[in-house]
Protein backbone atom coordinates (compact mmCIF):
# COMPACT_ATOMS: atom_id res chain seq x y z
CA UNK A 1 0.00 0.00 0.00
CA UNK A 2 2.73 2.43 1.05
CA UNK A 3 4.83 1.39 -1.93
CA UNK A 4 2.01 2.03 -4.38
CA UNK A 5 1.31 5.41 -2.78
CA UNK A 6 4.99 6.26 -2.88
CA UNK A 7 5.23 5.37 -6.56
CA UNK A 8 2.23 7.61 -7.32
CA UNK A 9 3.71 10.47 -5.29
CA UNK A 10 7.21 10.17 -6.76
CA UNK A 11 5.75 10.11 -10.27
CA UNK A 12 3.73 13.16 -9.31
CA UNK A 13 6.90 14.88 -8.11
CA UNK A 14 8.64 14.15 -11.40
CA UNK A 15 5.74 15.55 -13.40
CA UNK A 16 5.33 18.43 -10.95
CA UNK A 17 8.96 19.50 -11.18
CA UNK A 18 8.71 19.48 -14.96
CA UNK A 19 5.47 21.52 -14.82
CA UNK A 20 7.14 24.13 -12.58
CA UNK A 21 9.91 24.56 -15.12
CA UNK A 22 7.69 24.74 -18.22
CA UNK A 23 5.23 27.24 -16.69
CA UNK A 24 6.69 30.52 -17.89
CA UNK A 25 4.21 33.04 -16.51
CA UNK A 26 5.49 33.98 -12.99
CA UNK A 27 2.12 34.19 -11.17
CA UNK A 28 0.98 30.82 -12.55
CA UNK A 29 4.42 29.40 -11.79
CA UNK A 30 4.00 30.49 -8.16
CA UNK A 31 0.73 28.57 -7.90
CA UNK A 32 2.25 25.49 -9.55
CA UNK A 33 5.23 25.59 -7.19
CA UNK A 34 2.91 25.76 -4.18
CA UNK A 35 1.01 22.68 -5.38
CA UNK A 36 4.38 21.00 -5.93
CA UNK A 37 5.20 21.82 -2.29
CA UNK A 38 1.96 20.15 -1.23
CA UNK A 39 2.80 16.94 -3.11
CA UNK A 40 6.35 17.00 -1.68
CA UNK A 41 5.00 17.36 1.85
CA UNK A 42 2.58 14.44 1.27
CA UNK A 43 5.58 12.38 0.16
CA UNK A 44 7.47 13.22 3.36
CA UNK A 45 4.38 12.25 5.34
CA UNK A 46 4.11 8.88 3.59
CA UNK A 47 7.76 8.05 4.37
CA UNK A 48 7.03 8.77 8.05
CA UNK A 49 8.72 12.14 8.42
CA UNK A 50 5.84 14.25 9.80
CA UNK A 51 8.14 17.00 11.09
CA UNK A 52 9.69 17.54 7.69
CA UNK A 53 6.25 17.25 6.07
CA UNK A 54 4.94 20.06 8.28
CA UNK A 55 7.95 22.28 7.53
CA UNK A 56 7.60 21.68 3.80
CA UNK A 57 3.85 22.32 3.95
CA UNK A 58 4.15 25.69 5.66
CA UNK A 59 7.25 26.90 3.84
CA UNK A 60 6.64 25.41 0.39
CA UNK A 61 2.95 26.06 -0.02
CA UNK A 62 2.44 29.15 2.17
CA UNK A 63 5.50 31.26 2.96
CA UNK A 64 7.33 30.93 -0.35
CA UNK A 65 4.31 31.65 -2.62
CA UNK A 66 3.27 34.67 -0.53
CA UNK A 67 6.73 36.21 -0.78
CA UNK A 68 7.00 35.36 -4.49
CA UNK A 69 3.61 36.95 -5.25
CA UNK A 70 4.51 40.12 -3.35
CA UNK A 71 7.90 40.31 -5.06
CA UNK A 72 6.29 39.83 -8.49
CA UNK A 73 3.75 42.56 -7.70
CA UNK A 74 6.57 44.91 -6.76
CA UNK A 75 8.57 44.17 -9.90
CA UNK A 76 5.52 44.79 -12.08
CA UNK A 77 4.82 48.08 -10.36
CA UNK A 78 8.39 49.22 -10.91
CA UNK A 79 8.24 48.15 -14.53
CA UNK A 80 5.01 50.14 -14.99
CA UNK A 81 6.59 53.19 -13.37
CA UNK A 82 9.60 52.85 -15.65
CA UNK A 83 7.35 52.70 -18.72
CA UNK A 84 5.55 55.83 -17.55
CA UNK A 85 8.82 57.73 -17.27
CA UNK A 86 9.85 56.54 -20.70
CA UNK A 87 6.61 57.93 -22.14
CA UNK A 88 6.99 61.25 -20.33
CA UNK A 89 10.44 61.87 -21.78
CA UNK B 1 31.11 28.20 -28.73
CA UNK B 2 29.13 26.42 -31.40
CA UNK B 3 25.84 24.69 -30.75
CA UNK B 4 27.43 21.29 -31.26
CA UNK B 5 30.19 22.01 -28.70
CA UNK B 6 27.63 23.19 -26.16
CA UNK B 7 25.60 20.02 -26.64
CA UNK B 8 28.73 17.91 -26.12
CA UNK B 9 29.49 19.75 -22.86
CA UNK B 10 25.87 19.28 -21.76
CA UNK B 11 25.90 15.58 -22.61
CA UNK B 12 29.14 15.00 -20.68
CA UNK B 13 27.76 16.91 -17.68
CA UNK B 14 24.46 15.04 -17.71
CA UNK B 15 26.18 11.67 -18.05
CA UNK B 16 28.49 12.43 -15.11
CA UNK B 17 25.62 13.65 -12.90
CA UNK B 18 23.49 10.62 -13.79
CA UNK B 19 26.42 8.31 -13.06
CA UNK B 20 27.04 9.80 -9.61
CA UNK B 21 23.30 9.75 -8.84
CA UNK B 22 22.92 6.09 -9.80
CA UNK B 23 26.11 5.20 -7.93
CA UNK B 24 24.70 6.86 -4.81
CA UNK B 25 21.21 5.38 -5.13
CA UNK B 26 22.50 1.81 -5.51
CA UNK B 27 23.89 1.76 -1.97
CA UNK B 28 20.95 3.49 -0.27
CA UNK B 29 19.62 1.20 2.46
CA UNK B 30 16.06 -0.07 2.00
CA UNK B 31 13.18 1.82 3.56
CA UNK B 32 13.14 1.11 7.30
CA UNK B 33 16.65 -0.43 7.27
CA UNK B 34 18.60 2.50 8.69
CA UNK B 35 22.14 1.51 9.59
CA UNK B 36 23.53 4.66 11.26
CA UNK B 37 24.50 4.62 14.91
CA UNK B 38 23.27 8.02 16.13
CA UNK B 39 19.72 7.54 14.90
CA UNK B 40 19.38 4.38 16.99
CA UNK B 41 20.87 6.01 20.08
CA UNK B 42 18.52 8.99 19.76
CA UNK B 43 15.45 6.85 19.11
CA UNK B 44 16.26 4.75 22.19
CA UNK B 45 17.29 7.48 24.62
CA UNK B 46 15.13 10.54 24.07
CA UNK B 47 12.07 9.32 25.99
CA UNK B 48 13.83 7.95 29.12
CA UNK B 49 16.38 10.76 29.06
CA UNK B 50 14.25 13.85 28.39
CA UNK B 51 10.65 12.65 28.90
CA UNK B 52 9.73 14.05 25.49
CA UNK B 53 8.35 11.89 22.69
CA UNK B 54 9.36 13.94 19.65
CA UNK B 55 12.93 12.79 19.06
CA UNK B 56 13.39 15.30 16.24
CA UNK B 57 12.68 18.32 18.41
CA UNK B 58 14.66 16.89 21.33
CA UNK B 59 17.63 16.56 18.97
CA UNK B 60 17.37 20.00 17.39
CA UNK B 61 16.67 21.98 20.56
CA UNK B 62 18.61 19.99 23.13
CA UNK B 63 21.31 17.61 21.89
CA UNK B 64 22.43 19.93 19.08
CA UNK B 65 20.98 23.16 20.40
CA UNK B 66 23.93 25.33 19.36
CA UNK B 67 23.38 24.46 15.68
CA UNK B 68 19.75 25.48 16.03
CA UNK B 69 20.71 28.72 17.79
CA UNK B 70 23.03 29.63 14.91
CA UNK B 71 20.38 28.71 12.36
CA UNK B 72 17.96 30.96 14.17
CA UNK B 73 20.44 33.83 14.02
CA UNK B 74 20.89 33.25 10.27
CA UNK B 75 17.14 33.76 9.87
CA UNK B 76 17.22 36.76 12.21
CA UNK B 77 20.06 38.51 10.37
CA UNK B 78 18.65 37.80 6.90
CA UNK B 79 15.26 39.26 7.86
CA UNK B 80 16.96 42.34 9.33
CA UNK B 81 18.85 42.67 6.03
CA UNK B 82 15.67 42.43 3.94
CA UNK B 83 13.98 45.01 6.16
CA UNK B 84 16.87 47.46 5.83
CA UNK B 85 17.03 47.10 2.04
CA UNK B 86 13.29 47.59 1.57
CA UNK B 87 13.19 50.63 3.86
CA UNK B 88 15.91 52.45 1.94
CA UNK B 89 13.99 51.92 -1.27
CA UNK B 90 10.77 53.08 0.31
CA UNK B 91 12.21 56.48 1.16
CA UNK B 92 13.54 56.93 -2.34
CA UNK B 93 10.27 56.07 -3.95
CA UNK B 94 7.81 57.69 -1.61
CA UNK B 95 7.45 60.96 -3.47
CA UNK B 96 6.96 59.41 -6.88
CA UNK B 97 4.63 56.80 -5.42
CA UNK B 98 2.40 59.41 -3.81
CA UNK B 99 2.07 61.22 -7.10
CA UNK B 100 0.98 58.11 -8.91
CA UNK B 101 -1.21 56.74 -6.14
CA UNK B 102 -4.10 59.07 -6.75
CA UNK B 103 -4.59 57.63 -10.21
CA UNK B 104 -5.18 54.10 -9.09
CA UNK B 105 -7.27 52.08 -6.67
CA UNK B 106 -6.70 48.62 -5.27
CA UNK B 107 -8.98 45.98 -6.74
CA UNK B 108 -11.77 45.20 -4.27
CA UNK B 109 -11.42 41.99 -2.29
CA UNK B 110 -14.48 39.82 -2.89
CA UNK B 111 -16.82 39.14 0.03
CA UNK B 112 -16.39 35.38 -0.41
CA UNK B 113 -12.62 35.64 -0.04
CA UNK B 114 -12.96 37.88 2.99
CA UNK B 115 -15.38 35.57 4.78
CA UNK B 116 -13.33 32.44 4.07
CA UNK B 117 -10.16 34.17 5.26
CA UNK B 118 -11.92 35.49 8.36
CA UNK B 119 -13.31 32.06 9.18
CA UNK B 120 -9.89 30.46 8.87
CA UNK B 121 -8.02 32.93 11.10
CA UNK B 122 -9.17 31.43 14.42
CA UNK B 123 -8.69 27.72 13.61
CA UNK B 124 -5.29 28.33 11.98
CA UNK B 125 -4.07 30.38 14.96
CA UNK B 126 -5.27 27.67 17.35
CA UNK B 127 -3.50 24.98 15.31
CA UNK B 128 -0.33 27.08 15.39
CA UNK B 129 -0.46 27.39 19.17
CA UNK B 130 -0.99 23.64 19.44
CA UNK B 131 1.98 22.92 17.18
CA UNK B 132 4.26 25.23 19.20
CA UNK B 133 3.20 24.13 22.68
CA UNK B 134 3.13 20.40 21.86
CA UNK B 135 6.36 20.56 19.84
CA UNK B 136 8.28 18.30 22.20
CA UNK B 137 5.52 15.67 22.24
CA UNK B 138 4.02 15.49 18.74
CA UNK B 139 5.42 16.41 15.30
CA UNK B 140 5.97 20.12 14.94
CA UNK B 141 7.82 22.63 17.03
CA UNK B 142 8.61 26.31 17.18
CA UNK B 143 9.62 26.75 13.54
CA UNK B 144 6.59 25.10 11.95
CA UNK B 145 4.15 26.55 14.49
CA UNK B 146 5.66 30.01 14.06
CA UNK B 147 5.09 29.99 10.32
CA UNK B 148 1.53 28.71 10.75
CA UNK B 149 0.86 31.52 13.25
CA UNK B 150 2.26 34.07 10.80
CA UNK B 151 -0.02 32.55 8.14
CA UNK B 152 -3.07 33.14 10.30
CA UNK B 153 -2.11 36.82 10.54
CA UNK B 154 -1.51 37.00 6.78
CA UNK B 155 -5.13 35.79 6.50
CA UNK B 156 -6.10 38.83 8.59
CA UNK B 157 -4.41 41.02 5.98
CA UNK B 158 -6.35 39.24 3.23
CA UNK B 159 -9.68 39.58 5.06
CA UNK B 160 -9.13 43.17 6.10
CA UNK B 161 -7.87 44.46 2.76
CA UNK B 162 -4.45 45.06 4.27
CA UNK B 163 -5.89 47.54 6.76
CA UNK B 164 -3.36 46.54 9.38
CA UNK B 165 -0.41 46.68 7.04
CA UNK B 166 -1.55 50.06 5.80
CA UNK B 167 -1.79 51.66 9.19
CA UNK B 168 1.81 52.12 10.24
CA UNK B 169 5.08 52.84 8.54
CA UNK B 170 7.31 51.02 10.97
CA UNK B 171 6.35 47.76 12.59
CA UNK B 172 7.68 48.17 16.13
CA UNK B 173 5.51 45.37 17.54
CA UNK B 174 6.67 42.86 14.94
CA UNK B 175 10.26 43.95 15.41
CA UNK B 176 9.86 43.46 19.16
CA UNK B 177 8.41 39.96 18.66
CA UNK B 178 11.19 39.08 16.22
CA UNK B 179 13.96 40.32 18.50
CA UNK B 180 12.45 38.97 21.72
CA UNK B 181 12.15 35.48 20.25
CA UNK B 182 15.76 35.44 19.07
CA UNK B 183 17.04 36.87 22.36
CA UNK B 184 14.93 34.45 24.43
CA UNK B 185 16.59 31.43 22.84
CA UNK B 186 20.03 32.87 23.56
CA UNK B 187 18.93 33.56 27.15
CA UNK B 188 17.90 29.90 27.49
CA UNK B 189 21.46 29.12 26.40
CA UNK B 190 22.83 31.33 29.18
CA UNK B 191 20.41 29.63 31.58
CA UNK B 192 22.26 26.41 30.78
CA UNK B 193 25.58 28.17 31.38
CA UNK B 194 24.44 29.37 34.80
CA UNK B 195 22.57 26.22 35.81
CA UNK B 196 24.98 23.53 34.60
CA UNK B 197 28.13 25.33 33.46
CA UNK B 198 27.55 24.40 29.81
CA UNK B 199 25.94 26.74 27.26
CA UNK B 200 22.50 25.56 26.12
CA UNK B 201 22.59 22.39 28.21
CA UNK B 202 19.14 21.41 29.41
CA UNK B 203 19.10 23.01 32.85
CA UNK B 204 15.49 22.37 33.86
CA UNK B 205 14.46 19.00 35.30
CA UNK B 206 12.89 17.09 32.43
CA UNK B 207 10.44 15.15 34.54
CA UNK B 208 6.94 16.53 34.94
CA UNK B 209 3.38 16.01 33.89
CA UNK B 210 1.32 16.99 30.88
CA UNK B 211 2.96 19.63 28.72
CA UNK B 212 5.65 20.45 31.27
CA UNK B 213 8.18 17.80 30.34
CA UNK B 214 11.44 17.94 28.43
CA UNK B 215 13.02 20.60 30.63
CA UNK B 216 13.81 23.71 28.62
CA UNK B 217 12.63 22.30 25.27
CA UNK B 218 9.09 23.80 25.46
CA UNK B 219 10.65 27.18 26.32
CA UNK B 220 12.97 26.91 23.32
CA UNK B 221 9.96 26.05 21.13
CA UNK B 222 8.09 29.13 22.35
CA UNK B 223 11.04 31.43 21.73
CA UNK B 224 11.69 30.08 18.24
CA UNK B 225 7.95 30.27 17.52
CA UNK B 226 7.94 33.97 18.39
CA UNK B 227 11.08 34.63 16.37
CA UNK B 228 9.80 32.87 13.24
CA UNK B 229 6.35 34.50 13.45
CA UNK B 230 7.98 37.92 13.72
CA UNK B 231 10.45 37.15 10.93
CA UNK B 232 7.88 36.03 8.35
CA UNK B 233 5.41 38.80 9.22
CA UNK B 234 8.13 41.45 9.03
CA UNK B 235 9.12 40.37 5.53
CA UNK B 236 5.48 40.13 4.39
CA UNK B 237 4.49 43.51 5.84
CA UNK B 238 7.60 45.21 4.44
CA UNK B 239 6.78 43.83 1.00
CA UNK B 240 3.12 44.83 1.43
CA UNK B 241 4.30 48.32 2.36
CA UNK B 242 6.20 48.44 -0.88
CA UNK B 243 3.26 47.27 -2.91
CA UNK B 244 0.20 48.61 -1.17
CA UNK B 245 1.02 51.37 1.27
CA UNK B 246 -0.01 54.50 -0.39
CA UNK B 247 -2.06 57.49 0.69
CA UNK B 248 -5.78 56.97 0.43
CA UNK B 249 -8.01 59.50 -1.25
Amino acid sequence: MTDALLIVLLTGLGIGGWLVVVTREPVRQTLVVSIYGLVLSLTFFVVQAPDVALSELVVGSVALPVMLLLAIAKIREQAAAFDEEERDE
Amino acid sequence: MSRRARLVVLAVGLALSAGVLVWGLVSVPGFGHYSGRYGRILARDTVPDRHATNAVVVTTFDYRGVDTLIEEFILFVSVVGVTLLLRTQRDEERARRAARAAEREDPETSDALRWVALGLVGPVALLAMYIVTHGHLTPGGGFQGGIVLATSLVLVFVAGRFAIARRGRGHPLLEAVHGTGAAAFAMIGFGGLIGTGVFLRNFISSGGTGLLTGGMIPLANLSVGLEVTGALLLVVTELLDQRLLRPRR
